[in-house]
């Protein structure tokens, strides 16, 4: 099977999201799709499965134009999606989940026929080397299990074509190994594979052709034989990008922030942080590596005052924040950025001025009393998109408008435009661009050297080796590993993460 | 320098819950508050000549439809009324719109309109002697006072204990109906000689004085619309500095938009649903001052006439804005005045105003309906079903 993607062309109103893209794939390749947050990826793939309508362009299956009314049309004509986020129902077994929706019947009632979908779901398991149990129940199992059920929901749907959007953001690297198999498998076995994925390293690891799209249109091919991250990187973005971060040697001084013996459950009340101790110091970049949810999320909560620890202690200084809130944080010039920053970090209905002063807006120059300055959040506004390259219109337009980097961008402007004594930041640069990833790392660097103790939480071992003075690794709500920065390799943090120090 | 604009994606994750980006939503364009209302009033009222015709025939809707508008509009009388009924709906409208913006369902506006405008009749007969410059603004805060009360309650149980508020105000109204009942046959409270649950008039000095009685017409001293009108506009506009000039309503905004924001902001979430609650109840209970003291000079049971729950309707219909809701209440008092004419002047019954509003509600409700039906371009034609696949 042969798709083709022809001159596509898809505006919104104010911008042209898709300019004349040609994209195509055949049966037994896959081609990345690279290009920052805010290129055209999504629109264009939203296209392809028909849940938007092209403006100009057609779309050809061996050479025939088709037309998708809708993402059903898209499944009956072989295109299957695996979405970053699951769409998975928790409390169903794997074959419930993947029949959902396509449930074969027998009989003139129309009876689910489980038994013949339990053995198709096993036959396709085990066809393509997947290891899933048709039985288990998907709340059970491990999220690289639960993708391997979206790709059996996608095979079982008979796809031709498969679409990964940023398939690896929640995989450990071990985890990242077993899956690119499983990708190569199924392009052996004849599907075409189109790879959406902002990580350079993994776009040259595993496709056989990348195209890069930027500002919506395709700007140029490569072939990872050839390619260099460095000329990926600059193709993306339109600019040599420096993907070593630029720093010197950390100048740690005295101690800013301490936790000591930190225990923090979590909704379920399980001791997600357990017996947690560590302290940074000012002018130093600390970095906690693990996989997600071993308890990360939770440790930065309780620091920042956004859930309470079981015991414990948090310092900042000589002063005991165990109990403090948000606010009092902020007075005492902790800067946090939130690890979910359409949850925490924002309101997405508010404009950039509002989410500017989202924390600061009680005290002056933006109040006095209770009656708002605006004029001057405003100025305030004008003056951190300027200075931070927020790419906006105008500082009137929701929070939403904007594309991820930019969104963080803004987090990172609001936290860091005032005094930073500590910050916080988690997942500073989850599925963001190349070029805002540069700016948010050196801007990072740049707070340490102005005297900032810094913290970095973050799943991406990249992150934490690129920024961290000293890497601590968090496993089942433990630090298990301290590291220097200068000393870490990849490897040994993989290891560390998956729970071999233990 | 201009930059140029990024691509622009659908947003991801948590936005406001869906309802309330429609009840209240940030952007109010045009279309959204003006065309939208406008033809769903007219399919409303398109539909509602349907029912005329069911029931009296094809030749009534035009003597019906043209009572309606004058007993609405023509002469200062029918102005009077349409602003009289409408200025309890502009104060329980806000009570409503007060509540939404900030993400909370306050169904107990009538409850809080009843306990409000008991306290009030009951301030209202109690100082004797006070001069009217006095005693009207102490009534009328009295009013504020026992809906702040009555809005408090559900305010403290929802940030509390999580109790949902539009559980706890529906049984709150069905408390304070009863206690009504109840309290306006206590001695001392109930009117001499009366043996039905009846208040004590309020004393002259505690009346809201009319307004239009100096206007060099005949009759001017019948007309009926009293300074309650002047205090519900003051209080639209006090509603709108408190939302969208003041740090307090950054927060109710914050809150109702994203709690989880709020509080990574610094802000209060508990705080604020205690507050809204019990400013919005005082606002429904103003409106029930305004009813006792203004027009009925007693209070009576049942005396909220379901004005709490019309401030609901036009709430929604008002987008949540002040000025909307002004707007929505005046046409609501259009509708009420202009049928009372129509009932007398044609041979429809004012319950088919009961019918168009709740029309005009649906159609709001379903704007895409009316979209459809008239072709209006614009809105989320985008966006809404890759929503679902992303969060």
């Amino acid at each position: 099977m042969r798709l083709e993607l022809k001159n596509v062309t898809k505006r919104f109103p104010g911008v042209v999201a898709n300019d004349s893209v040609d994209l195509t794939v055949n049966s037994g390749e896959i081609v990345g799709l690279l290009g920052e947050n805010g290129a055209g990826k999504t629109t264009l793939m939203n296209i392809l499965y028909g849940l938007y309508e092209a403006d100009e362009g057609e779309l050809l299956i061996d050479g025939r134009q088709v037309r998708f009314a809708g993402p059903g049309d898209a499944i009956a004509a072989g295109i299957g999606m695996v979405h970053q986020h699951f769409m998975l129902v928790p409390v169903f077994d794997v074959t419930e989940n993947v029949v959902l929706g396509v449930e074969p019947t027998r009989g003139p009632l129309g009876h689910i026929d489980i038994d013949q979908a339990r053995d198709d779901v096993r036959e396709i398991s085990s066809k393509y080397g997947l290891a899933v149990d048709p039985d288990a129940v998907v709340e059970d199992l491990p999220v690289g299990v639960q993708q391997r059920i979206e790709i059996i929901k996608v095979l079982f749907r008979e796809a031709e074509i498969i679409v990964f959007d940023e398939p690896t953001s929640v995989l450990t690297p071990q985890e990242v190994e077993d899956f690119f198999a499983i990708v190569r498998g199924l392009k052996e076995a004849g599907k075409g594979i189109i790879f959406i994925t902002h990580k350079l390293g993994e776009m040259l690891e595993i496709a056989d052709r990348i195209a890069v799209l930027r500002r919506g249109k395709i700007v140029g091919e490569a072939e990872p034989g050839s390619a260099t991250k460095e000329n990926l990187a600059e193709m993306m973005v339109g600019r040599p990008v420096d993907l070593v971060v630029d720093k010197s040697p950390a100048q740690p001084k005295e101690v800013v922030l301490s936790v000591k013996n930190l225990v923090v459950q979590d909704e379920r009340l399980h001791n997600a942080v357990n017996d947690v101790s560590f302290e940074v110091r000012s002018g130093e970049i600390v970095g906690i590596a693990g996989v997600q949810g071993n308890g990360q999320t939770e440790l930065v909560e309780a620091i920042t005052g956004l859930i309470l620890p079981l015991a414990g202690s948090v310092m900042i200084g000589d002063q005991d924040i165990t109990l403090a809130s948000p606010r009092k944080l902020h007075q005492l010039d902790v800067a946090h950025v939130p690890e979910d920053r359409q949850r925490d970090g924002l309101v997405l209905s508010f404009d950039l001025v509002e989410n500017l002063v989202l924390d600061s807006y009680y005290a002056k120059p933006y109040s006095k009393g209770i009656v708002m300055d605006w004029d001057e959040a405003r100025r305030h506004a004008d003056e951190l998109i300027e200075q931070y390259d927020i790419r906006t219109p105008s500082a009137l337009l929701t929070a939403s408008s904007l594309s991820g980097g930019n969104q963080q961008k803004l987090i990172v402007a609001r936290e860091f435009a005032r005094d930073t004594r500590l910050i916080i930041a988690s997942q500073p640069t989850r599925g963001i661009d190349v070029g805002s990833i540069e700016y948010i790392h050196q801007r990072i660097v740049e707070e340490r050297d102005e005297g900032a103790a810094v913290l970095i939480v973050s799943s991406e071992l990249d992150e934490v080796l690129a920024l961290a003075d000293r890497i601590l690794v968090m496993y089942r709500g433990r630090i298990v590993a301290e590291v220097p920065g200068s000393e870490a390799t990849a490897t040994d943090l993989g290891l560390f993460m998956a729970g071999a120090g233990v | 320098m201009t930059q140029a604009p990024e691509v622009v994606e659908k947003p991801e994750g948590e936005g406001p819950p869906s309802w309330l980006e429609r009840v209240a939503p940030r952007d109010i364009d045009w279309r959204s508050l003006v065309i939208i209302p406008s033809l769903a009033v007219l399919s409303a009222l398109i539909v509602g000549a349907v029912f005329i015709v069911f029931t009296e025939g094809l030749d009534a809707i035009l003597p019906a439809y043209r009572a309606l508008f004058s007993g609405a509009f023509l002469g200062w009388s029918s102005i009077s009324e349409t602003l009289l009924v409408a200025t309890p709906l502009i104060l329980a409208g806000l009570a409503v719109a007060l509540g939404f913006r900030a993400g909370l369902f306050n169904i107990g506006a009538e409850g809080q309109m009843t306990v409000g405008g008991l306290i009030a009749v009951i301030a209202g007969f109690s100082f004797d002697g006070l001069p009217a410059i006095v005693h009207i603004p102490l009534a009328l805060l009295a009013g504020f006072l026992g809906g702040a009360l009555w809005g408090f309650i559900p305010g403290l149980l929802r940030a509390k204990t999580g109790a949902h508020e539009v559980i706890t105000t529906i049984m709150l109204n069905f408390i304070a109906f009863r206690s009504l009942d109840y309290i306006l046959k206590l001695p001392g409270i109930q009117a001499e000689g009366r043996f039905d649950p009846i208040s004590q008039p309020v004393l002259p000095s505690s009346r809201l004085p009319r307004i239009l009685a100096w206007l060099p017409i005949d009759g001017a001293g019948g007309l009926r619309l009293h300074v309650g009108f002047l205090v519900a506009l003051a209080m639209a506009w006090v509603v709108y500095w408190l939302l969208f000039k003041t740090t307090w309503g950054f927060e109710f905004r914050a809150v109702g938009a994203n709690p989880h924001a709020a509080k990574y902001g610094g802000m209060s979430v508990t705080v604020a649903i205690i507050l809204v609650m019990t400013l919005s109840g005082a606002l429904a209970g103003m409106a029930g001052g305004n009813e006792t003291l203004g027009v009925l000079g007693r209070a009576s049971p049942g005396f909220t006439a379901a004005i709490g729950f019309d401030a609901i309707a036009l709430a929604l219909l008002g987008r949540s804005h002040p000025g909307g809701v002004v707007l929505s209440a005046v046409l609501f008092g259009a509708l009420r005045a202009g049928g009372r004419t129509m009932q007398v002047q044609s041979e429809v019954g004012i319950d088919l105003i009961v019918i168009i509003q709740a029309l005009i509600i649906v159609f709001i409700a379903a704007p895409e309906l009316v979209r459809a039906i008239y072709r209006v371009r614009g809105g989320k034609e985008t966006g809404q079903l890759t929503r679902g696949w992303s969060t």
